[in-house]
């Protein structure tokens, strides 16, 4: 027996922490030596290939799966001798979720909800405004096995919403979605951290996780390669690197570029318009030169890396590495 | 390791959900039907066959369970090879079915351990078969009195409450098979494949190969009489695993109390003895409780195999 106190989830500091997680399935390792610290009330985005261990850290973090070596904390609780008080305090979303389909969406949330220890009295009136809230109150009373992949996300988001926990972990929760259910999902997760929650999002769809996210880890091969802000991010991994496109008429285009400072590399897309790699944003200069040589500037536009060139850069570094 | 939290947590929930699911599935209904089906035409013909015979026998409502119709089995030996079927119906996909529909993950998500899925699954399978057997002994009983006339007396009453513990207890077994072949096997086809073969297996292909079994180990011996005993009691042993053999053991010892003996009886053991007079209950039960305990252990173990294999599995497919 232990002391009430014991099991009750701590407060303050990191609400998930794993240090040196490694998880061996034979003589394949999941998750390799992996540290990961997820603030309270962030959203925070795992990103990486498929099979690069992130559902298998999500399991070890329920306590569903014993890690082979390295500690794990949620709120303060060890999941795997404390799996119960865990599980009652995260809410998770599975990738690609299912229901029971001859129930329908309330009956299926009334058996959880009985499972998650929600007050009886309670039970009615969270299932209600949950289902208000992910846009299903019309269709309550249907059987889930008529509803759609997205319906089925959402009834997901429902789950998590009566469980009414602090932290809600969704394991790729926009996988083959619509646009359109995409971003109602989205939307649902911004309401979640607008609660007061902590997020922890699974994707391999960056440019989706880049509009939510607050930090984001890029993990691979069971590693974190690099965490933080994803303006942070770009910047470590892209080296602050910007690319200018310019078109112009009226001057020798290269010419005038050549001994620009700042330019880095410039490639003629064609006769009249230019590719600039530079370290920084020059566009000023640039629109400056060309006016005063007597050219006729027709296109300035800077292309603003997102997450995917990071992804894409990242991950073809660690192959080259390898 | 210690894990703090009871194993229980969430059990009940998922008894009662199981066992409503059952009562609502199109396959309990088609299993329902089948079997109270073949009840109505085993007892009718039962009855058929005992207005001839009113009057001659005490425990004229125990025949209706053990008499046999010629085309048709009795109702005893129907109930041996369709409560298996029931059973299988029940839980061959109970584990590997959560899979399919990837609902396990969400379910072990929640605050139970696995513990509870199985006993809760085992539990609310339990309960629907419960349910089964009282109303085919309900039915049984009903027909009687209507038919022949009679009210049973108590002691029939007392044997045909054995006659549902014993029950009960077989369906037990097979339903902890087939819950132990869906968490071995991740599709649902397999492990429904795998229990109908062994429930053929054991009711029908077991009695024909225990005595070959037993010739080849103990061969008789013409001069050596003890090998003809040794021989049939290593037969008798074999045919005792299987569940349908100890079934219709306890229920020869039930329903017919004149029963003596399940084994080898010498005429040395019957001097004294008034042969065909009933036994008191407590005498039968006594004859049957050596069976009932191997099947009752027959559930543990399976049930244990079921777990073991359960809680070793990983959650993602």
């Amino acid at each position: 027996m232990s002391a009430p106190g014991k099991t009750a989830p701590r407060m303050g500091g990191p609400v998930l922490e794993v240090q040196g997680l490694v998880k061996r399935y034979g003589a394949v390792a999941a998750v390799d030596g992996l540290d990961l610290a997820v603030e309270a009330g962030e959203v925070f985005g795992l990103l990486g290939p498929n099979g690069s261990g992130k559902t298998t850290m999500i399991l070890i973090l329920l306590g569903l799966t014993e890690p082979t070596r390295g500690r794990v904390s949620v709120l303060g609780l060890d999941p795997l001798r404390q799996p119960l008080a865990v599980k009652r305090a995260v809410g998770y979303l599975p990738d690609s979720v299912g229901f029971y389909d001859q129930m329908t969406a309330r009956e299926n949330l009334r058996f959880t909800a009985k499972l998650m220890d929600v007050p009886r009295r309670e039970i009615e009136r969270r299932i209600g405004s949950a289902l208000e809230r992910v846009g299903l109150g019309q269709v309550g009373d249907r059987r889930v096995g008529g509803f759609s992949h997205g319906m089925r996300q959402r009834l997901g988001v429902a789950e998590v919403l009566v469980k009414d926990c602090r932290i809600a972990i969704l394991d790729e929760p926009t996988n083959g979605l619509d646009p359109q259910s995409t971003t109602e999902l989205l939307g649902l997760i911004r309401q979640l951290r607008d609660d007061g929650r902590t997020v922890l999002l699974s994707s391999h769809m960056l440019s989706l996780v880049q509009t939510v996210c607050d930090r984001v880890a890029l993990i691979n091969r069971g590693r974190i390669g690099l965490t933080g802000a994803v303006d942070a991010l770009r910047d470590r991994v892209l080296g602050g690197s910007y690319v200018i496109e310019v078109e112009a008429v009226g001057l020798p285009l290269a010419e005038v570029l050549r001994d620009l400072e700042g330019v880095g590399r410039a490639e003629m897309t064609g006769r009249r318009s230019a590719k600039i790699h530079a370290v920084e944003d020059i566009r000023p200069a640039i629109a400056e030169r060309i006016v005063q040589r007597g050219g006729a500037l027709q296109r300035l536009a800077m292309h603003q890396p997102s997450l995917d060139d990071v992804y894409a850069r990242y991950f073809e570094e660690v192959r080259n590495a390898a | 390791m210690r894990r703090e939290g009871s194993p229980w947590t969430g059990l009940s929930t998922i008894a009662v959900k199981e066992a409503a699911d059952h009562l609502t599935s199109a396959r309990m209904l088609f299993a329902m039907a089948l079997v109270v089906l073949t009840a109505i035409g085993s007892v009718y013909g039962a009855i058929g066959q005992l207005k001839t015979t009113v009057g001659e026998d005490p425990f004229l409502f125990l025949r209706l369970f053990t008499t046999a119709q010629d085309p048709l089995p009795s109702f005893v030996g129907f109930l041996s090879f369709l409560l298996p079927l029931v059973a299988i119906a029940l839980a061959f996909d109970a584990i590997n079915g959560e899979y399919q529909r990837r609902t396990m993950s969400r379910l072990l998500a929640q605050p139970i351990y696995r513990d509870a899925l199985l006993a809760g699954k085992f539990l609310g399978g339990l309960l629907v078969l419960g349910i089964c057997v009282v109303v085919l002994w309900l039915l049984v009983t009903g027909m009687g009195i209507l038919l022949l006339g009679l009210p049973p007396s108590g002691e029939e009453i007392l044997r045909g409450l054995g006659f549902l513990v014993v029950s009960l207890a077989f369906s037990a077994v097979w339903l902890a098979i087939a819950l132990w072949l869906s968490s071995l096997f991740r599709s649902p086809a397999t492990s429904a494949l795998a229990a109908l073969s062994l429930w053929l297996l054991f009711s029908v292909f077991w009695p024909m190969l225990t005595p070959l079994v037993a010739g080849v180990l103990v061969p008789l011996d013409p001069l050596n009489p003890m090998t003809a005993i040794q021989q049939f009691e290593l037969q008798h042993n074999l045919s005792r695993l299987s569940p349908n053999v100890l079934y219709g053991e306890m229920l020869t010892g039930l329903l017919h109390p004149s029963t003596r003996s399940l084994g080898i009886l010498f005429r040395s053991q019957m001097e004294g003895a008034l042969v065909g007079t009933p036994l008191p209950f407590s005498q039968s039960l006594l004859i049957i409780w050596p069976d009932f305990s191997a099947l009752v252990a027959g559930i543990v173990v399976v049930f244990t195999l079921g777990y073991v294999s359960f809680q070793r599995q990983e959650v993602r497919a």
